[in-house]
């Protein structure tokens, strides 16, 4: 329907797509071309590694005795290590034997190397931003349900708690909250939990706090909207019918409410998934700071930095993709 | 039954109306009144003071001897026995016309699944709307809506059933089937508050018949007084607009 005001003819929009993979390739061209001139030197196979990395471990005796027996059953060989008044038997899966049967070994003699798959360092980071920002998304949730309730509630104590939190949160950037949740409020907590001898918090969740904290806040704004967004006879009419509040809320307002709010949800968590990245600043190692981390050892910013941010589209893209098959469920009953 | 005494309800917002002034009015058990009157005389404040969507600032409002503006009365027990019927309907649009009928049979009076479930058959049988229940709201005409409306009320077997202007939001044609039920409702013997231009329906139905004007009841009569010969000039004036 809202094409129909500028539509375009055949030939024209062949020449627009085509006009479009142009510019594409002139700008990938020209970025390549003038890497080329600062002389650098693209090395895309050197990134996999920090996804998923063959680990060599070894496998240390740690008594003192002769090999007794080498047992093969498929890829998984045993080593048994035997003295006069001990035994111990080491299993070893995949591996590179270094000894033979009779060998005399002693404490730390190395018997065998075991290769393992392990995740790198992006892995993990990128692991690590999926798990705050999945933790911080919950609780924004919750703090913002209520908060747009409390922002709506006829108690005035409620309601003005609930527009401080907001106005307080919206009004100052992300970067100084999470400064002020790690070094005020951490240092304050850490320390009181210190004097009583006691576990300390760490940093991962004094982040993961200021940013649910920060959601929190426009999530009951968006709930807030979604809920005066439903027309007052459907209050008025299942309150008629004698049922409570929460009755009311939790049967009539609130589902009409989800489906509406779901599309700005979904951007705000989008937003939250980036914003993570900020937590890098408190020695979180989430994906931006394991990247960081990497291009200082690996020497390859280029590469690495591309990597970092398609993972951020890839991770950003699932999820609006999961939101938006859940507005279409609701929306299809 | 309903018991008004000495009634006011003032708006301050946008600006100062005063939506009821001193109304006293007492409705006994089984009666069907009707009220009538120009466009914002306070019919709808009335209604909604019953039953306590809207707050009266002073007065005394009595439903089956319970004091209803008494800050210690559970309000939403109060609720359960008067059933309110909307102009606009105000079905739940989320849920089937079955559970639009059995939500608050289930959640507020208690019943299993299965009575409320029955309950709810039945009444739609009695509202001539048997084959829709499995139907979402928005799929029916306004009539059946109006007519789901009702059944959702009678669920919870009230004592007492208010209308705010139930047909004027339907096309003609679908006027009839919601008078129909209604006729049925009273003869039956439920005590009835109706807000209505229906004139038809008060001549054949209302036990009285109230004219309000300016937040104030000004006549109060059989509906044989006011098509004959009624009292005020301003009662006169809007007969002669309506009829
Ligand atoms: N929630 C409200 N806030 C402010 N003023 C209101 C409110 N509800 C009603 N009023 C005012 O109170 C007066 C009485 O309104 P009410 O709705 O009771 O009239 P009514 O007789 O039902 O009219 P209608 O036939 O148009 O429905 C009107 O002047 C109206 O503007
Ligand atoms: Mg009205």
């Amino acid at each position: 329907m809202t094409m129909l005001g500028n539509q375009i003819k055949k030939p024209s929009y062949v020449l627009s797509i085509t006009l479009f993979f142009l510019m594409l390739a002139g700008i990938i061209g020209g970025i390549y071309y003038a890497t080329l001139q600062i002389d650098y030197v693209w090395r895309w196979y050197r990134v996999p590694q920090y996804f998923l990395f063959h680990d060599k471990m070894e496998v240390k005796s740690e008594i003192e005795g002769d090999v007794s027996s080498i047992s093969v059953s498929g890829k998984q060989t045993m080593i048994t290590v035997k003295d006069t008044d001990q035994e111990e038997s080491y299993v070893v899966t995949d591996g590179t034997l270094l000894v033979d049967e009779g060998d005399r070994i002693y404490p730390g003699d190395t018997l065998a190397f075991q290769k393992k798959w392990k995740a790198g360092i992006l892995m993990q980071g990128l692991w690590l931003t999926l798990k705050v920002s999945f933790i911080a998304i919950i609780f924004g949730i919750l703090i913002g349900l209520f908060g747009g309730l409390a922002r709506i509630s006829a108690n005035p104590a409620l309601r003005w708690s609930a527009i401080t939190y907001v106005e307080l949160i919206r009004g100052s950037p992300l970067l100084v909250q999470i400064f002020i949740w790690y070094f005020v409020l951490g240092t304050l907590i850490n320390t009181i939990l210190a004097k009583q001898n006691m576990w300390q918090v760490p940093p991962l969740w004094f982040g993961v706090a200021a940013l649910a904290c920060f959601t929190g806040a426009y999530v009951a704004e968006i709930v807030r909207a979604g809920i005066q967004s439903i027309h007052r006879g459907q209050s008025e009419a299942s309150r008629s019918l004698g049922m409570t509040y929460v009755q009311c809320m939790v049967h009539v307002i609130l589902p009409q409410a989800f489906r509406r709010i779901i599309p700005p949800l979904a951007g705000q968590f989008i937003s939250l998934i980036k914003d993570s990245s900020l937590l890098g600043i408190i020695a979180i190692r989430e994906l931006t700071k394991a990247t960081r981390e990497v291009v200082t050892t690996s020497l390859q910013p280029f590469e690495l930095w591309f990597v970092c941010a398609i993972l951020y589209l890839v991770l950003t893209f699932t999820f609006s993709m999961f939101l938006q098959y859940l507005e279409r469920r609701t929306l299809s009953q | 039954m309903i018991h008004v005494e000495n009634l006011y309800k003032t708006f301050f917002v946008p600006h100062k109306v005063k939506a009821l002034h001193n109304v006293n009015l007492n409705i006994d058990a089984g009666e069907v009144v009707v009220v009538i009157g120009p466009s914002g005389s306070g019919k709808s404040t009335l209604l909604r003071c019953l039953n306590q969507l809207e707050t009266a600032n002073s007065g005394k409002i009595l439903i089956d001897g319970i004091d209803v503006m008494d800050p210690k009365t559970n309000i939403n027990k109060i609720r359960a026995e008067v059933g309110m019927v909307f102009q606009s309907f105000n079905l739940f649009p989320h849920k089937t016309v079955l559970e639009n009928i059995t939500l608050a049979q289930i959640t507020v009076r208690k019943r299993s699944k299965a009575d409320a479930h029955d309950k709810a058959m039945h009444l739609l049988e009695k509202v001539g709307i048997t084959d829709k229940a499995r139907v979402y709201p928005d799929q029916l005409s306004g009539g059946q809506q109006q007519r789901v409306a009702i059944a959702r009320a009678l669920a919870m077997d009230p004592k007492v059933m208010l209308f705010d202007e139930p047909t004027s939001a339907l096309d003609p044609e679908m006027i009839g089937e919601v008078l129909d039920v209604m006729k049925n409702l009273a003869g039956e013997g439920m005590t009835m508050v109706v807000v209505t231009h229906e004139m038809g329906f008060a001549r054949e139905v209302a036990d009285r018949v109230i004219f309000m004007d300016q937040g104030a009841v000004v006549e109060v009569g059989t509906p044989e007084h006011f098509f004959t010969n009624p009292e005020h000039d301003r009662t006169k004036l809007f007969l002669s607009q309506i009829l």
